[in-house]
């Protein structure tokens, strides 16, 4: 349902996010997980059409959304980050409005407005104008807004950021319900709340996609590892797993990486490895010995800069009271 | 178009949801009430509405941009504008609907000063045609100031931003005349083109505030010349299609 293609969005010369490619399914919740300021909102605005992307292709429900931007625009329901609200309008009025501008006729919204009022616990403020509500429940009134016109594509740009924590908790169970209807990405900054609530979790650090797995297996990769890529020749890449494999400070070996990396170093007569090593064991220089031990050689080997242990460590790990 | 009739009458309630739209009429009516009068008050005066289209023309480069201060700045400011882009719809219907709203807030002005007129048929026996055409000038003044008024509210999301931009470049278009003047040829047949219509010469009732050179001078002598039609729909065109432009642009930077 949600297609992103090499994208790569430049604020002048300024990288906010660099060659990100994923893809959601119809149905699956997928939680977009990285600290302020990785890229997060840019890439959404991206796929809602309201940025273009400077290279690559955004996709929704199989309609690009710059050259087919209003077919695209027709499948989103889109909560951005600051919640667009009309403050002079009561939440009927401006939920009425929203459809109608969604391409509602207003049958459809009389008879899609007492269900979603109930779906997002908004029945005592009906009448009540915009600006006076609290924080979650404009959070709520945007929420309602996204989910009025029953789109295929549900992007919720930090829905939980601001709102006191007991809201919080029913904002979760009312995004977790929306997951059984829609398809959904989220983004947040807050490690436990994705874990929550998310399939599987899109990791970006400074713009670049890192990880892209569920959050178990996240969390296994936490247990302490250290990434080096390297490229071996001579020999076999499943040879060279199974021999990476049995290293002791090895904790895993595969070969399944970037396409881009691999057809860099195939064109080098190398296969591409990446390894996941016990940190502090000094694990690059026990594997560059082990290759050149059995006489293959060693096209490069690099360490990964950032783990994403260290991106983790940036994001809000625990539930943060006061935020 | 339905569409564009879903942003007209959003941001035509929104008027009557602040005291807004109240103040503005008043204050209409008060400024065009009071030169109509002085127009018309002294013995033998002529029985017209010069007084009060005088006093409309001047007023509006500064209602104008009051009425559409709003209307794109606070789309910005509360981010709106992100749904609204975000939305299937097209910037044209959103720039056309938010132009309507204000262009009706200005007919209903007009409707409610059509009492003044009401004033002269039974005091005196005025001219019919001048009236008319008058009415014809001051609608298309009117949508060429609210046009350009529209225009200064896209470029920020500060309403006095909108608000100063707007009755700068509408002041701009009414004191050509003081640099016409001075100017000799083709440079001063351009700028008195230019003129918007108004004049700063408002308390000379002599001129009706109405400047000689500019596109509305004919309206209010009762002439309706095919060029000053032209003129005013061509601005009007100009500042909505550069607002649509404007709005296009946000997405690319």
């Amino acid at each position: 349902m949600i297609k992103l293609e090499h994208m790569s969005k430049y604020y002048g010369a300024y990288p906010a996010v660099i060659d990100a490619s994923f893809e959601v399914l119809r149905g699956e919740i997928v939680g977009f997980l990285g600290p302020n300021g990785a890229g997060k909102t840019t890439t959404m605005r991206v796929l809602t059409g309201f940025t273009p992307p400077t290279v690559g292709e955004a996709t929704i429900a199989g309609y690009n959304v710059m050259t087919h931007s209003l077919d695209a625009r027709r499948h989103i329901g889109y909560l951005p980050e600051t919640v667009p609200l009309y403050l002079d309008m009561t939440v009927t009025d401006y939920l009425t409005y929203m459809g109608q501008i969604r391409g509602m006729n207003l049958s459809w919204i009389k008879e899609r407005l007492p269900v979603v009022i109930d779906q997002v616990q908004l029945g005592d403020y009906r009448q009540t104008l915009v600006g006076k509500l609290s924080k979650g429940y404009r959070q709520r009134t945007g929420i309602a807004q996204a989910i009025l016109h029953e789109p295929d594509v549900l992007i919720l740009d930090e829905p939980t950021i601001g709102i006191d924590p007991i809201q919080v908790v029913e904002t979760r169970e009312l995004i977790v319900d929306l997951g059984s209807r829609h398809t959904l990405l989220l983004s947040s900054h807050i490690l436990p709340e994705v874990s929550m609530i998310c399939q599987r979790v899109l990791v970006i650090h400074d713009g670049r996609i890192v990880a892209d797995d569920s959050p178990s297996q996240l969390s296994n990769r936490l247990q302490h590892t250290e990434r080096i890529e390297l490229g071996v020749t001579g020999a076999e890449g499943r040879e060279v797993i199974n021999l990476l494999r049995d290293m002791t400070v090895v904790v895993d070996a595969r070969s399944d990486i970037r396409a881009d990396v691999q057809q860099r170093a195939a064109r080098e007569g190398a296969a591409a490895l990446l390894v996941d090593a016990r940190p502090g064991s000094n694990a690059a220089q026990h594997v560059a010995a082990s290759v050149i031990e059995r006489g293959w050689g060693l096209k490069y080997l690099t360490p990964l800069p950032m783990t994403l242990e260290e991106i983790f460590l940036e994001l809000t790990t625990e539930e943060d009271l006061g935020a | 178009m339905t569409l564009v009739r879903v942003i007209a009458l959003k941001e035509f309630r929104t008027y009557f949801a602040s005291p807004m739209a109240y103040v503005v009429a008043a204050a209409f009516l008060a400024i065009t009430g009071f030169f109509f009068v002085a127009s018309v008050s002294d013995a033998f005066s002529e029985a017209t509405i010069r007084g009060f289209l005088a006093g409309a023309v001047f007023f509006m480069i500064f209602m104008s941009p009051a009425l559409t201060m709003r209307l794109l700045a606070e789309e910005q400011k509360l981010g709106t504008l992100e749904l609204l882009l975000t939305s299937p719809l097209r910037e044209v219907e959103i720039v056309l609907g938010k132009f309507i709203a204000a262009f009706t807030m200005l007919l209903i002005m007009a409707f409610l000063s059509l009492f003044f007129v009401l004033v002269l048929y039974v005091y005196g026996v005025p001219d019919s045609w001048p009236i008319v055409t008058g009415y014809m000038g001051l609608l298309l003044y009117g949508a060429a100031t609210i046009a350009i008024g529209l225009f200064a509210s896209v470029l920020s999301p500060n309403q006095i931003v909108g608000l100063v931009v707007g009755s700068g470049v509408l002041t701009g278009l009414t004191i050509i005349d003081f640099i016409s003047a001075r100017v000799t040829g083709t440079a001063a047949e351009v700028l008195n083109g230019l003129q918007l219509g108004a004049s700063f010469s408002v308390f000379d009732l002599d001129s009706f505030g109405v400047a000689e050179a500019g596109h509305f001078a004919d309206f209010a002598r009762g002439i309706i010349s095919i060029s000053d039609i032209a003129y005013y729909l061509s601005v009007t065109f100009l500042f909505l299609f550069l607002t649509v432009l404007l709005l296009q642009v946000r997405r690319w930077r």
